[in-house]
């Protein structure tokens, strides 16, 4: 950005060497800082994979396939609690994508005045900034008892279909899909605002101007021209409810048994992790850290794919 | 012939506008659902701060500023020592992460060449979408199996490294907006880079900093999941950098499933003081950035 201000510099004959110094110390900090940032991903990655290192020797590849975690006899495998982060996540997408997108509109076409659209901005971001163990706390003692009813509902009446075929017991799958659902709805929000936001006015004058209605115009002009900055806020949002751990831990109900009900308790990688981590010790800690790496690359993908898009997103 | 009037009749009239033609129907109806979409997303944070201030105002009273959390059956107490670690966990994690993050973005904004920059906020953007569990046992593994103890020593560098991707970013973003004769007139008058930025760009994009900064706090005041890796809790007082520490929100989650009324209605009250700072953080990031210098 300022290479000019930097060859000025070194140009500059009368300054002191001290002041020189100071200067070019300066930078090289700032550089060195600036890379340490970067690294700190790596860094993670390492250790992490370290930390794994005698659980995978231990399992291998049969850790992501078996479905028994069963401590007295050091028999460790995550399918369950795979099929669980995926599944909670998609039940959070799923309610998320067509909420976070409608308010998106909302927010940045001209329904309402600006500074009215200003205030329901900040509350849409006040939602992403509640702890999640505060809306962990919430789920228990209000959102499970208000989905009471439903969950009966949808067992008694849709009882045959696989995904409602027990009973609603509290604790499940499904308040936790909700929980992350409110969780992850505000990301969805702000990146697919800015992308349409920040789409040519043109587009919306020329929609107009061939007689579209405002709903024509957002539906076959606006979404798929700011499709794939709503694409890569979906799968950020995405891996955020992968890997969110309190709120899920909270109300999921941490059964580690295979269960495909959604009204059945279930569990996720993260929510095992924070669950076990205190009582557990040597092949199941490593176990625990092996499960995590599982978490974090699944979650450094969805992520690295996601700012891909948004990246190429901006070029616009 | 009769009918060709009849038909310009009939395209004359599609011309007007009508409440009653199908497009201005549907248009209605979807710009309803659309409101009503909106509606159910800001429904559940309504109820979580009603039910927040209801459960937990009741016991926001001076006890809980000053005493320690309640055994099993005892009455009253309060969650002192979990407010203090709270403070005093942040505050390492801001001592570490703000002078790290704001540098490094420096370095983003006014002296990295493109491509290397364009890699680094690459990282800085994956690194803030690592789930911070995965913090949690980076944290653990770095610094807790070496200095063999719990400590709030790890629980700050596990809360510095969450926030230290939103630092860089909002730091970056407020330095960029900094136009760009403004480090032309202060090289011209011959200051240095290290003048131009300490002395111009900085105090010029302070606000936005600042904002960045407190909602980077407000994030890692409520953050769980790696503390119970790292910093554990304690029914005590903190007790030294290297010993376990208690904090709110692992306050509210160890309390959260247990059988007590008095413990759970603690969790509620702790919950109540979050929410409270992170309206408080929300609301100066925005007194902050009004006002803005560019």
């Amino acid at each position: 950005m300022s290479s000019s201000a930097v060859n000025s510099q070194t140009d500059n004959k009368n300054r002191s060497s001290t002041e020189k110094s100071l200067d070019s110390s300066f930078i090289w900090l700032t550089r060195i800082l600036s890379f340490l940032v970067a690294a700190v991903l790596l860094w993670i990655a390492i250790r992490v994979g370290l930390q794994a290192i005698p659980a995978i020797q231990e399992f291998g590849w049969s850790f992501m396939t078996g479905s028994s975690w069963n401590p007295p006899e050091q028999q460790y495998a995550i399918l369950p609690m795979i099929y669980g982060t995926i599944v909670s996540s998609l039940i959070a997408l799923l309610i998320a994508f067509p909420i976070g997108v409608a308010c998106a509109i909302v927010l940045s076409e001209n329904f309402l005045p600006q500074s009215v659209r200003r205030i329901l901005v900040f509350l849409v971001e006040l939602l992403a900034a509640i702890p999640s163990v505060v809306y962990g706390l919430w789920g228990i003692y209000v959102l499970i008892p208000f989905l009471k009813p439903i969950g009966s509902w949808l067992h008694q009446n849709l009882g045959w279909f696989p995904l409602f075929s027990t009973q609603y017991v509290g604790p499940g799958m499904l308040p936790a899909g909700i929980i992350l659902s409110i969780m992850i709805l505000p990301i969805i929000t702000a990146i697919s605002r800015d992308s349409l936001a920040s789409l040519p006015p043109e587009l919306r004058s020329g929609s107009y101007a061939v007689g579209s209605t405002r709903w024509q115009t957002i539906f076959s002009i606006l979404i798929p021209a700011a499709f794939s900055g709503i694409v890569g806020g979906t799968m950020l949002a995405l891996g955020r409810a992968l890997g969110e751990t309190m709120a899920a831990t909270l109300v999921i109900g941490n059964s580690n048994a295979l269960n495909f009900s959604v009204l059945a308790p279930a569990n996720t990688i993260a929510s095992l992790m924070a669950n076990q981590f205190s009582e557990a010790s040597g092949l199941q800690r490593d176990s625990l850290m092996y499960a995590g790496l599982i978490l974090f690359a699944i979650t450094l993908v969805v992520n690295i794919i996601a700012e891909l898009i948004i990246q190429k997103v901006k070029k616009y | 012939m009769s009918s060709t009037t009849y038909n310009q009749q009939d395209n004359l009239s599609n011309l007007e506008a009508s409440n009653s033609r199908p497009r201005t129907i549907i248009g209605t109806l979807l710009t309803v659902l659309a409101f009503t979409l909106l509606g159910v997303a800001l429904l559940p944070l309504g109820l979580v701060i009603a039910y927040v201030i209801i459960k937990g105002a009741n016991r926001l009273n001076l006890s809980l500023f000053t005493e320690l959390p309640p055994a099993a059956f005892q009455e009253g107490g309060g969650v002192a020592n979990a407010i203090v670690g709270t403070l005093i966990l942040v505050g390492i994690a801001a001592i570490i992460s703000i002078p790290i993050g704001v540098l490094a973005a420096v370095y983003l904004s006014e002296f990295a060449p493109k491509r290397v920059a364009r890699w680094i906020r690459f990282a800085t953007n994956v690194l803030s979408g690592v789930p911070s569990i995965i913090v949690g046992i980076f944290a653990y593994g770095v610094i807790v199996l070496r200095t063999d103890s719990f400590s709030a020593f790890a629980g700050g560098f596990a809360l510095a490294i969450l926030m230290l991707p939103i630092i860089v970013r909002t730091t970056d973003e407020a330095l960029q907006i900094v136009p760009q004769e403004v480090r032309w007139a202060s090289v011209g008058v011959g200051a240095s880079n290290f003048h131009t930025v300490l002395k111009i760009v900085l105090p010029a994009a302070l606000p936005a900093i600042v904002t960045g900064t407190s909602l980077a706090i407000a994030r890692a005041a409520g953050e769980t999941a790696p503390l119970i890796f790292t910093a554990l809790f304690t029914q005590f007082w903190p007790n030294g950098l290297f010993e376990p520490i208690p904090s709110l929100s692992v306050l509210i989650y160890n309390y959260a499933t247990v059988p007590y009324d008095n413990q759970r209605e603690l969790a509620w009250a702790a919950s109540l003081l979050l929410v409270l700072l992170i309206l408080l953080a929300s609301v100066i990031s925005r007194w902050a950035t009004r006002k803005s210098v560019y």
